[in-house]
């Protein structure tokens, strides 16, 4: 992404015939160029090549659980949110090869294996992702060491993003001050807007110096007033009709207050442990690392997997797993995203994606947890709450 | 390596298809390697040569069925360093394993037309009922890729990359879209041990449970969501009752769901 700006141009109108210019010019700048297109029932982010691998007219149904696709009565663009993939499936890569090395009789050679990263350009970036990325970017490059290969991809990134037009059954943005609207981390951003005679642009925002300079050769004109209104009140709504919510306030403690809890307990008895849930969350990024040799003994590799702290072997020091327990897990994972994180990074690990819910095989609904904790503490005391679940083994 | 002498690898047969034998045999590139690097000491499904005993590392196949195979199984235990076993039935009793929740002698009696000279046990179980194994790889049949993690982990005496978590993780690090959730379809991914790198799902099918219960497997909870999305009682029967019928965890289910 390019340098921020913030004082930059008016808004301006683009026309959808000419979303095809700007991605030609992403191109001829040699970006890889990855977006929502449709894929096995689902739409998925993967390499865009023309504006017809958008999913136009197409929209998703999302619940607990649940995720439908449904065709639109119109030809937009945009019109669906959030999916199974996120954009960290090419920051952070699923697997990666860190080294691989060589043995001979003079010992032991790591061999060269750069591979060169081309720069992505990310076609249509909600704003709950585009805060995600900057959840990442905090873990991955502004502590004391930076992860190198998180990096050079982060670094050339183009960031289209696109506020939502609607909201996801499962999307809780609003909650959480990360969207509806896109208001930083991006170099253009598009309200898309469909009218009834069948007129259909974007209302473009300008966030960055590369993205005004790409801007500039594709065919625009200044926004009027009614255009720009029109794209607010698109949002306002979108904003007004999350299909989850989930009340932060003291989120932190109420968590900490609540570390032993009867909810634990439930939520154990439906959690699979299958981690469907950290591995679609767009801010998890554990991953383990798996040493490889092959049968010669004289090629060995490195690799790194995505890992979830709803495995075993996750909390598995010498002796055994310190969370062997469904509870202990889930407890673990909803404490970090929702009060840990802000000890640890200064900031919520959740964005309100609602990703963890809809691709949740069995439903469960981080929000709906939340909210039973805290209902808990307004019909007992918080020291009754405390008493109810203590003594418990931790694992 | 700087070892003189070649480690000496034995294959055995018990109650099986021979389907994870042949994964040995397909690992037709690896297989010249396997061979120059370890004496392939008894393996009659693809030489008659055969070495004495003791040997480094059995790999073994099939589960037990006969009084036989009972004694069979503590013989080779006791030449074998190193015993693994491959594949559902080995580690699970496979799909013969079928038997131990009904009567056998109705069986044999439907099925062979002179049952007296049947000499068969009432149940089929997984190598490790009868004698110590030192590491099970599951599936049905296995992954080959995991045959040969697997023998080149013990050649280099470290600890096979084979994690026990589900088949969900496979699925999301390959980027494959979840049946369950997208389609409505049935599958046993999130209580099935990884290893077969989610095939099935990849091909909008729902997990069958080849590679048996994944670590801590919740299976009640995962039925319970099936007969809410209306899966009928029989059929979370049937499903937990397949290859891996009789490990533990599926078994109790299926148990669960039956009359
Ligand atoms: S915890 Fe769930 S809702 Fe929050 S960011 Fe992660 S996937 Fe999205
Ligand atoms: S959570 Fe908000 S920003 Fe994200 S897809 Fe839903 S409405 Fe859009
Ligand atoms: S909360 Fe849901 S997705 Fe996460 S591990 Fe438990 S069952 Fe799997
Ligand atoms: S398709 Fe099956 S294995 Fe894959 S994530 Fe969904 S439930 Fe898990």
């Amino acid at each position: 992404m390019g340098k921020n700006n913030k004082n930059t141009t008016e808004k301006v109108i683009l026309k959808h015939d000419h979303f095809q210019t700007l991605i030609d010019l992403l191109k001829e700048r040699e970006y890889r160029i990855v977006g929502p297109t449709l894929g096995e029932g689902a739409i998925v982010y993967d390499d865009l090549n023309t504006v017809d691998d958008l999913p136009i007219g197409w929209t998703d149904d999302q619940d607990g659980g649940v995720y439908r696709l449904k065709k639109r009565n119109d030809r937009a663009f945009f019109g669906y949110t959030v999916g199974p993939h996120s954009w960290k499936k090419f920051l952070f890569p699923s697997q990666l090869r860190l080294w691989k090395a060589r043995r001979d009789e003079n010992g032991f050679h790591i061999e060269n294996d750069k591979n060169e990263i081309r720069k992505f350009a990310f076609i249509g970036v909600r704003s709950c992702d585009l805060h995600a990325i900057s959840v990442q970017d905090t873990v991955f490059m502004h502590g004391i060491y930076s992860e190198p290969n998180y990096k050079a991809r982060r670094e050339h990134t183009f960031i289209l993003a696109v506020n939502c037009g609607m909201a996801g059954g499962t999307c809780f943005c609003a909650s959480m001050s990360t969207g509806p609207e896109a208001t930083s981390g991006f170099d253009l951003a598009l309200t898309e807007i469909l009218q009834e005679k069948g007129e259909h642009y974007f209302v473009v925002e300008t966030g960055t110096e590369l993205g005004a300079e790409i801007l500039l050769n594709v065919p625009h004109r200044e926004a009027k007033k009614e255009e720009i209104h029109a794209a607010e009140t698109i949002i306002k709504n979108t904003s007004q009709s999350m299909g989850r919510t989930m009340e932060t306030k003291d989120i932190k403690d109420l968590l900490y207050r609540n570390y032993e809890h009867p909810r634990w307990d439930d939520v154990a008895k439906r959690c699979l442990t299958c981690a469907n849930c950290t591995m679609v969350c767009p801010t998890c990024f554990c991953t383990t690392v798996e040493d490889v040799t092959d049968l010669t003994g004289e090629h060995a590799e490195r690799w790194r997997k995505w890992d979830s702290c709803f495995t075993m072997d996750f909390s598995f020091i010498h002796g055994g797993s310190i969370r062997a327990s469904a509870k202990s897990r889930y407890r673990q994972w909803m404490t970090h995203k929702l009060a840990t994180w802000i000890d640890q990074f200064g900031t919520s690990g959740c964005v309100g994606c609602g990703r963890c819910i809809t691709w949740c095989p069995v439903a469960i609904d981080i929000t709906e947890e939340t909210r039973e904790i805290r209902k808990s503490e307004q019909t007992h005391s918080p020291n009754n709450s405390i008493k109810e679940g203590n003594n418990n083994e931790n694992a | 390596m700087t070892t003189i002498k070649k480690p000496k690898l034995a294959v055995w047969k018990f109650a099986s298809c021979d389907g994870c034998q042949l994964s040995l045999l397909d690992c037709e590139d690896e297989l010249l390697t396997v061979a120059s690097k370890i004496d392939i000491a008894n393996f009659l499904e693809a030489s008659r040569r055969v070495v004495k005993g003791p040997y480094d590392i059995s790999l073994v196949e099939g589960s037990i069925t006969t009084p036989h195979d009972q004694k069979r199984i503590r013989q080779i235990r006791k030449k074998s360093k190193y015993l693994v076993t491959i594949g559902a039935c080995a580690t699970a009793g496979g799909i013969q394993a079928l038997r131990n929740f009904r009567n056998v002698d109705d069986f044999i009696s439907i099925v062979y037309a002179n049952p007296q000279y049947i000499e068969t046990l009432e149940t089929s179980t997984p190598i490790s009922s009868h004698v110590h194994v030192d590491f099970e790889l599951r599936g049905c049949p296995i992954n080959k890729q995991q045959l040969i993690e697997v023998l080149s982990a013990f050649l280099f005496g470290r600890k096979p990359n084979i994690p026990p978590h589900s088949v969900c993780i496979e699925c999301k690090r390959r980027g494959t879209v979840c049946v369950m959730v997208a389609n409505g379809t049935p599958c046993l991914g999130p209580v099935t041990h990884a290893g077969c790198n989610a095939i099935c799902p990849s091909y909008c099918r729902g997990c069958y449970g080849c590679y048996g219960p994944k670590e801590t497997p919740n299976t009640t909870s995962l039925s319970t969501w099936f007969s809410e999305q209306g899966v009928k009682k029989e059929d979370i029967v049937r499903s937990f009752r397949t290859f891996n019928a009789y490990a533990e965890a599926f078994r109790k289910e299926s148990i669960a769901h039956e009359e």
